[in-house]
């Protein structure tokens, strides 16, 4: 009875050690700081808690066992309101890819709301536009590598490379925090893309959002030197939520004490 | 064995309840079940969240789902939200319960000093201009994007200060992940500036009362001729359906 009671309360500890202070599988441990991103809150600094965010976007074959537990995501299944037509359009059906395409590849054509439900039915999360934003400032030795020439030039580059999207997950160089791909695969949906107020007019030198938005005085960008930065700012201002788009996979991230 | 066959019952009795909406055997509960079915169809006895994804479990009410089976409910409906709702009354409900009103929604937050105020006048300007007849079909609906500041009792008393406390007004507000995925649906942007500040996109949009977006009215300010032409013709189109 004795040995009972040991071994659940070793089976408990075990339980509790890894839930409390392990990192969970498949993640990186991101540690928390404040920072400038291209467009903050009252544009300067955001305070980022420590996370967790995915090692690599959700693959192919993971959304395959994604919508096999969860029918209403599948291809043939979706609502309208939550995907529009071209949803996993380089899907032959339910589960089944095309030939072209690659298991191991990052999931595409996937809209805001497929992307938020996968991670919700994980535990998990979508990354904050600030999350990743942080996490993807980092260049393989620094935690913030925007000073460097160098590290704009590649991502401008990846830019203009074509087809990544096709590419298998994991082949990129692993950054300073151990996560994969933030950069030279695809585009990655955020948990509030449409927090980004920028709209057509602001190409124009009138500041004519202000009809549009409320405050938007207060949303100037910071650097537009980080011309990167900026694209991927107006390619989140220009999507809306059930855009299923080629080059667009997501994924997840996790706060730390949630499990406690 | 007897225990077993009573549960066994019990079960089959849960799975037709869901599976045919026929109710028989289980009628008289009231049952809850994850939007997301996390985990298959199973039923939860009690209100709470859902074990794997931690949504609010939805109760599972078999002649009512009889009914909104009679009348489809649209793929576009924003009535395919599963969301739960707080009005500035403290009750809760889902977009599915507004279901039989075209439906004029608008995001706002009751602290904005900036474009809101213009938001709700455009809103009171769009009102006045509907027939009385109209007025006893539509919902004139603000959700807060700032659900942390805007609690029931403060959008009651912003109803009550706007004299908008009676129908066809109403106040809405959720926690904060619903909130951004009502924004997603009628593409409103906003952002948090600061503590009690935001910026946000001005529309005022019009649901038919099967919750399908018809029109969406952009800026402040703007003519909306259009707008109320939109929602007399979607009274229209209800009252034939009547």
């Amino acid at each position: 009875m004795d040995s009972t009671a040991f071994r659940i309360f070793v089976l408990c500890f075990l339980l509790m050690n890894g839930f409390g202070y392990g990192q969970s599988e498949g993640m990186a441990f991101i540690e928390g700081s404040r920072y400038i991103p291209l467009y903050g809150r009252d544009s300067t600094v955001v305070e980022v808690k420590d996370f967790e965010i995915d090692v690599y976007p959700v693959t192919n074959a993971a959304f395959i066992d994604f919508v096999r537990e969860h029918p209403q995501w599948q291809k043939t299944k979706v609502k309208k309101l939550f995907a529009e037509g071209n949803y996993l359009y380089n899907w032959k059906g339910d589960f089944e890819l095309r030939e072209d395409v690659d298991l191991r590849s990052p999931v595409t054509y996937v809209s805001w709301f497929a992307a938020k439900a996968y991670c919700e039915c994980q535990g998990k999360r979508l990354p904050t536009i600030d999350e990743w934003e942080y996490v993807a400032m980092a260049d393989k030795k620094m935690r913030d590598a925007r000073i460097n020439e160098s590290y704009n030039q590649q991502i401008l580059s990846w830019y203009e490379a074509p087809k990544t999207y096709k590419n298998s997950i994991g082949q990129t160089e692993k950054n300073y925090w151990g996560v994969y791909d933030l950069h030279g695969l695809v585009w990655e949906w955020t948990l509030d893309f449409n927090s980004v107020l920028i709209s057509g007019e602001s190409r124009k030198d009138v500041d004519k959002d202000s009809n549009l938005f409320c405050g938007s005085a207060a949303i100037g960008a910071t650097d537009l030197m980080n011309y990167a930065a900026f694209m991927r700012y107006a390619f989140r201002g220009s999507v809306k939520a059930r855009y299923a788009i080629r080059n667009l996979g997501f994924r997840c991230a996790k706060d730390i004490n949630n499990i406690e | 064995m007897k225990k077993a066959i009573v549960i066994l019952t019990v079960l089959l009795a849960f799975v037709s309840c869901k599976q045919s909406n026929s109710g028989t055997g289980a009628d008289n509960m009231v049952l809850y079940e994850c939007p997301m079915h996390c985990e298959g169809d199973r039923l939860y006895e009690e209100e709470g969240s859902c074990p794997v994804c931690k949504m609010d479990l939805e109760r599972v009410k078999p002649d009512k789902t009889e009914k909104l089976s009679q009348a489809v409910i649209p793929e576009m409906s924003i009535f395919n939200l599963s969301s739960t709702w707080t009005d500035q009354n403290g009750k809760a409900i889902k977009f599915k319960d507004l279901q039989g009103d075209v439906l004029v929604m608008v995001m706002i937050y009751t602290s904005c000093k900036a474009a809101c105020p213009r938001l709700v006048a455009d809103m009171r300007n769009i009102e006045a201009r509907l027939s009385e007849e109209a007025k006893n079909h539509i919902k004139m609906i603000f959700v807060s994007i700032d659900p942390e500041t805007d609690t029931p009792a403060r959008l009651k008393s912003f109803a009550k200060e706007n004299f908008m406390d009676d129908a066809p007004w109403m106040f809405l507000r959720s926690t904060e992940e619903n909130t951004r995925e009502f924004a997603a649906v009628v593409a409103v942007s906003y952002k948090e500036i600061s503590p009690i500040d935001f910026s946000h996109s001005n529309i005022i949009s019009v649901f038919s009362h099967n919750g399908e977006m018809l029109f969406q009215q952009e800026g402040l300010g703007v003519n909306s001729d259009n707008t109320v032409n939109h929602i007399n013709k979607a009274v229209g189109t209800l009252k034939k359906e009547l």
